[in-house]
């Protein structure tokens, strides 16, 4: 199995999303609040300014609260699920490693909200016969079910529905159109 | 219990609409110069009314798209007969033409004309001059051995283009000596993605007119197929956010839902008996072949494994249905006999074949080759196993065979938009239906209707 590696991706690649992520402002609950505070702070001094009628001489700026790991990686996992596609190899179901992260936003979504619903579409390119490829993205939306109930979601909370080559993104019946055809998606 | 047993007669995404939106007119791309030469001769109307149509033209144009014949220009006919008997047999040698049509229409009553016809065997005519005389019980008779085929009928106006068609039957039944497929329709799905309703299912006559819409739907729709009276549609819809399977009157209107599994419910296919669908179904886990009695919704799996299995599609016989199975690797035609349930594979040549089908004689297997990455359209010869690729154009799919076995119409990429062809079964011949708008895909030829 793929998982012992894709865990370990997960242990190097979150910590250093942590420190990626502590440079960039945000706009998270927390750090608003923050915010907030500071701004009031700022108005009464330019207050102050106004009144004395003197030029500023005193500047004031904020810190931001640190973040825990766990807000971070909620405002990472708010942003992944965003995207709600997952592209595939031809005649595969496979799903690519680049996609762990993004199904392990939608699962945690899912596993905090077990009323939630998502409806898994597959679809193929317009190669093959429409029969053959009604089941191909069967067998694509089943890969991504599978995946998301190893991470915890329940099944009932997931419906499939295979559309084959019915419904294309790209009509051009390029190689590029055919890869943006090759697709799961995660509708809510 | 019967969960799946809901008689729904949905109006919903019925629509009866005008005919010809996007008409198909066939444009024939290969293989007209080695047809047989043949002269149909305009009609003469001996009357006043307005004719619907040309007589002729229709005759003229089914037996060239047939494949076989190549019909001369008016202008390269050294005479134009009304009957037998004003055939000057000499000037037609060197026109190479082995039979010629004439005929004459007049008034009968109103709206109603008498139509006149003879098929000529210029050949036997050209040895006999017209007039034979042979003994018969012992006396001295004529006889007019030259002419094959000779009908008077009373037709009205609106009947034109229908007995355009029966006479094109008559005349390739007279010459080639199996039936004509002239009087049969095509149902196909259409789609414009910018439509409120992008999917159709439509049908029209095989020749692309008379074309109705009968069902508009916002989701897919695939998958038509006739029974064998020629009065319903199997279909697969998706207007429910699900795959379902469908029976739909063609005449009434009348829809029943016959499948809503959990999963795919796809690929229904009439069996020859009209008793029952042959389908896909993944309920059970993955894509697997079923049988579904028609009368009591009775369900029998024909096959039991773990790759996929799909495109079920009857031997002419009843016995045994062909289908694409991918438990060999590469998806391959396999069939499986019913009574015994034993699967035999058919096919071993290119990296994969698909959407299978038996012609009416038994003798062929039509298929969707993969070679080096190109689907097309291919046969291979049952007994011998001589492997034939017959079409050139570019991600052919959904063969579907002519009544009569003589021609196969399929969906293929023209430009940039998806088309229906047509190809004749010894590959020679090759014709396109371009649509004026949109995608057209998914073709199934009827039964014989007359």
């Amino acid at each position: 199995m793929q998982f012992s590696a894709i865990t370990k991706g997960l242990l190097i690649a979150i910590p250093a999303l942590v420190l990626t992520a502590c440079g960039a402002t945000s706009d998270s609950s927390a750090g608003k609040s923050q915010t907030t505070n500071a701004e009031a702070e700022q108005a009464q001094t330019e207050g102050m300014d106004t009144q004395t009628g003197t030029v500023d001489t005193v500047q004031v700026d904020t810190l931001e609260v640190a973040k825990t790991p766990e807000e971070i990686q909620q405002e990472k996992y708010d942003t992944l699920r965003q995207q709600q596609t997952v592209y595939f190899d031809y005649d595969t179901a496979s799903v690519d490693g680049e996609y762990m992260e993004l199904l392990q936003a939608h699962a945690d979504y899912l596993t905090k909200n077990p009323a939630a619903k998502v409806m898994i579409e597959g679809h193929c390119d317009e190669r093959g016969t429409p029969e053959y490829n009604i089941a191909l993205g069967e067998r694509r939306a089943k890969a991504i079910v599978q995946y998301l109930q190893s991470l915890g979601v329940s099944a009932s909370q997931m419906t499939t529905v295979s559309y084959g080559e019915e419904k294309p993104i790209d009509l051009s019946r390029t190689d590029a159109g055919f890869s943006k055809n090759r697709r799961a998606v995660l509708v809510y | 219990m019967n969960r799946i047993g809901l008689v729904i007669l949905s109006i919903v995404c019925l629509v009866w609409t005008q005919p010809t939106l996007a008409k198909l007119e066939i444009v024939i791309t290969e293989g007209v110069n080695t047809a047989r030469p043949i002269a149909i001769v305009p009609f003469k109307y001996n009357g006043t009314a307005t004719l619907p149509l040309n007589l002729a033209e229709i005759v003229a144009a089914d037996l060239m798209r047939s494949g076989k014949f190549n019909p001369i220009k008016q202008e390269d006919m050294p005479q134009l007969p009304q009957t037998d008997g004003e055939v000057d047999y000499s000037s037609w040698v060197s026109t190479g033409v082995e039979a010629i049509l004439v005929g004459t229409i007049e008034d009968d009553t109103l709206d109603r004309f008498t139509v006149n016809f003879e098929l000529i065997d210029v050949l036997r005519g050209q040895i006999t001059g017209g007039k034979v005389q042979a003994l018969k019980d012992g006396r001295l008779i004529e006889t007019k051995d030259h002419i094959m085929f000779e009908r008077k009928v009373i037709i009205a106006t609106s009947q034109f283009r229908f007995y355009g068609h029966r006479i094109s039957d008559i005349v390739y039944e007279q010459l080639t000596g199996e039936r004509g497929a002239f009087l049969t329709k095509v149902a196909y799905i259409t789609i414009e993605y910018e439509d409120l309703y992008p999917y159709k299912l439509v049908v029209a006559d095989y020749d692309g007119a008379n074309e109705i819409e009968l069902v508009k739907s916002p989701e897919p729709l695939m998958s038509p197929s006739w029974s064998p009276d020629g009065k319903k549609l199997a279909y697969v819809t998706f207007e429910n956010n699900r795959s379902q399977v469908y029976v739909q009157d063609i005449y009434t209107g009348k829809r029943e839902l016959v499948t809503s599994y959990e999963g795919i419910n796809g690929a229904p296919k009439w069996s020859p008996d009209g008793q029952s669908l042959a389908m896909v179904l993944s309920k059970d886990g993955n894509p697997e072949l079923y049988l579904l009695q028609l009368s009591n919704k009775t369900l029998t799996r024909l096959t039991n494994h773990r790759a996929i299995d799909t495109e079920p599609s009857w031997a002419p016989d009843g016995k045994s249905i062909v289908f694409s199975s991918e438990r060999g690797g590469n998806a391959q035609l396999y069939s499986v006999n019913l009574a015994t349930k034993r699967v035999k594979r058919l096919t071993f040549d290119g990296d994969m074949n698909l959407g299978g089908s038996i012609t009416p004689d038994g003798k062929h297997l039509v298929m969707v080759n993969r070679t080096r990455g190109n689907y097309h359209i291919a046969k291979t010869e049952l007994e011998s196993g001589n492997f034939q690729v017959l079409t050139k154009t570019r991600l052919d799919e959904s063969p579907s065979v002519a009544p009569n076995g003589s021609m196969i119409i399929y969906s293929t990429m023209h430009g940039s938009g998806q088309v229906l062809a047509l190809v004749s079964i010894d590959g020679r011949f090759k014709a396109r239906l371009p649509a004026s708008k949109g995608q057209v895909k998914s073709p199934a030829w009827s039964p014989f209707l007359n």
